[in-house]
């Protein structure tokens, strides 16, 4: 099942990017909230992987190239503009798709859906309103979150291409995605990026497995431990 | 100054009355400067201590074993940074603030536990602090759970039931380990051997060479001795360790008949005042990181300030 890799992926890789934050915030509360919002996150792909298989089995023994994940979510933290920035794409992106799964009684991931939506609601919360702070705070804190949304904006585009086995209204999802960012960049007194959404390597590239070079180096931390003891249980 | 003095007489009286029948001293109560500075420091060092706590497991998220394991230990992670805020919370009723406390971690004048400064080597390190160093935390904590400072006791009501939890799940890593291959024992066994003695430690010097203990204890912020502290986690580890089917690196540790209790060996107390003045194995890693932290995130915090004061004011002139 394709699409239940495809979203476990996601939420698999971008709780470990959160999770690299773990000591190194700037302030107490988002050690709380960014682990929070990682356990909400590896929560999702645990049960999104058991649907296809075995949780470890996948999260540890797949290489690179079989990972189904979208760029937007592998890529290095940088600094927290640029971990907001990933955040509040992604968790506008998350929010419209669970709403949507969730209504939709056809769908094998309404379940699923129904319980993710109001944790994705709250990182899209949280999002947001560090992207009012930074954008709208010093000249400093502007600069730096324009930077970021511009630097991660080519990643976006990869969030609407078609899934194999997920049936979403893509029009709507990416309509209802771009409304939402424009709003939130606008009251941050932000600009929307103006470049391409999607670049001629990132056109649907991760969801077939084809991934930006940070991720490799990702993979290799995460699963060294796993794979130096085949076999063993933990 | 003389006509004061009777008047401090009498809140001075008031105090020690409500000690001594056990009453909880609370934020507005007059208390002697004396003990509103112990406090300070002690609650302090004990919220820097979950805090700089993080960094040693918060090594081995982005490497743990399993998607269940690291589920765990990043929601410990998390439990950690939020029992650093309830303490701050509680020295803050003492009239100190937050920022000023972290200040004085940054700049070295105020401690943290000695035991964050030894390294996770391994991922068997991850269950042995859980086992060891929270089962020591929780130890010397459950007393002050009664604590004649009120913000303070309440406060290690809430830690030392998470505490438990997480001393739990550390003892499972641990057993899982011990009962798993041939070098998953090992590495569970290699990584009791490190911690078990920097565990001791945690309770502090031995009674007769402990600067604060007398005042602590008769103020009731301390309950017991450290040396009653350290041999009461002593005999609970020595049945935990054998059902762990691991040993405890202490060829003197043997059951005592005629004092109920198990005799252990001699703690290198050296070893002990070398990483309290700075030379233990991470001192400076730990700090460094906190430090760099804290520098890295003053934008963001500059920022949200910033946004607050602009809306403040705004609101402040929609309603004026």
């Amino acid at each position: 099942m394709t699409a239940a890799l495809a979203l476990g992926d996601d939420a698999l890789v971008l709780s470990h990017r959160l999770g690299e934050w773990a000591g190194h915030a700037p302030v107490l509360e988002e050690e709380v909230a960014l682990a929070n919002i990682a356990l909400d996150l590896l929560g999702q792909a645990r049960v999104l992987l058991s649907l296809v298989g075995d949780e470890d089995e996948l999260a540890y023994l797949r290489e690179e190239r079989a990972f189904r994940n979208v760029q937007l979510v592998e890529q290095p933290n940088g600094d927290f503009a640029h971990t907001i920035a990933r955040q509040l794409y992604f968790s506008a992106y998350q929010r419209s798709l669970y709403e949507q799964l969730a209504a939709d009684a056809d769908s094998p991931f309404a379940p699923i859906a129904a319980k993710a939506v109001k944790e994705v609601a709250y990182h899209r919360d949280h999002a947001e309103h560090w992207t009012l702070r930074l954008g709208d705070g010093t000249p400093e804190s502007h600069s730096r979150m324009q930077q970021a949304l511009d630097a991660l904006w080519r990643f976006t585009g990869e969030l609407f291409e078609p899934v194999e086995g997920l049936s979403v209204d893509r029009d709507a999802l990416r309509d209802g995605w771009l409304t939402d960012v424009t709003d939130v960049l606008r009251r941050a007194t932000l600009t929307l990026p103006d470049g391409p959404q999607l670049g001629a390597w990132t056109a649907g590239a991760g969801r077939q497995g084809i991934h930006t070079e940070p991720f490799g180096r990702m993979l290799a931390e995460m699963q060294h431990l796993h794979r130096s003891h085949p076999g063993a249980t933990w | 100054m003389t006509t004061t003095a009777p008047e401090t007489g009498a809140l001075e009286a008031v105090f020690e009355a409500a000690v001594a029948a056990d009453e909880r001293i609370e934020p507005r109560d007059w208390m002697p400067d004396a003990y509103r500075a112990t406090l300070v420091r002690q609650i302090a060092q004990h919220a820097h201590s979950e805090i700089i706590g993080m960094q040693p497991e918060a090594n081995w998220i982005t490497r743990a074993p399993s998607l269940r394991r690291k589920a765990i230990l990043m929601a410990k992670v998390q439990d950690e940074a939020g029992h650093g805020l309830y303490l701050y919370s509680a020295a803050e009723t003492l009239g100190t603030g937050r920022d000023e406390l972290l200040d004085k971690l940054h700049a070295g004048r105020q401690r943290y536990s000695s035991i964050f400064n030894y390294p996770t080597l391994t991922w068997a390190d991850v269950g042995a602090i859980g086992w060891l160093v929270d089962g020591a935390a929780i130890t010397n904590q459950v007393p002050l759970c009664r604590c004649s400072y009120g913000p303070y006791a309440r406060a290690m009501v809430r830690i030392c039931k998470e505490e438990s939890f997480h001393q739990r799940q550390g003892y499972e890593l641990l057993l899982a380990l011990s009962r798993g291959t041939e070098a998953q024992h090992a590495m569970a066994q290699d990584a009791v051997n490190r911690w078990w003695w920097p565990s001791l430690m945690m309770f502090g010097p031995p009674d007769d060479e402990s600067a604060h203990s007398s005042q602590s204890m008769a103020w009731k912020i301390k309950r017991h001795s450290n040396d009653e502290l350290r041999q009461r986690f002593v005999d609970i580890c020595v049945p935990q360790a054998e059902s762990l089917g691991l040993t405890l690196p202490d060829p003197d540790l043997r059951w005592n008949e005629e004092r109920g209790h198990h005799d252990f060996g001699a703690i290198d107390w050296d070893e002990f005042h070398e990483v309290l003045r700075g030379n233990g194995p991470c001192n400076e890693q730990r700090i460094t990181q906190r430090r760099r932290a804290h520098e890295e995130g003053a934008w963001v915090r500059e920022a949200a300030a910033a946004y607050a004061t602009k809306h403040a004011a705004e609101h402040g002139e929609a309603t004026a």
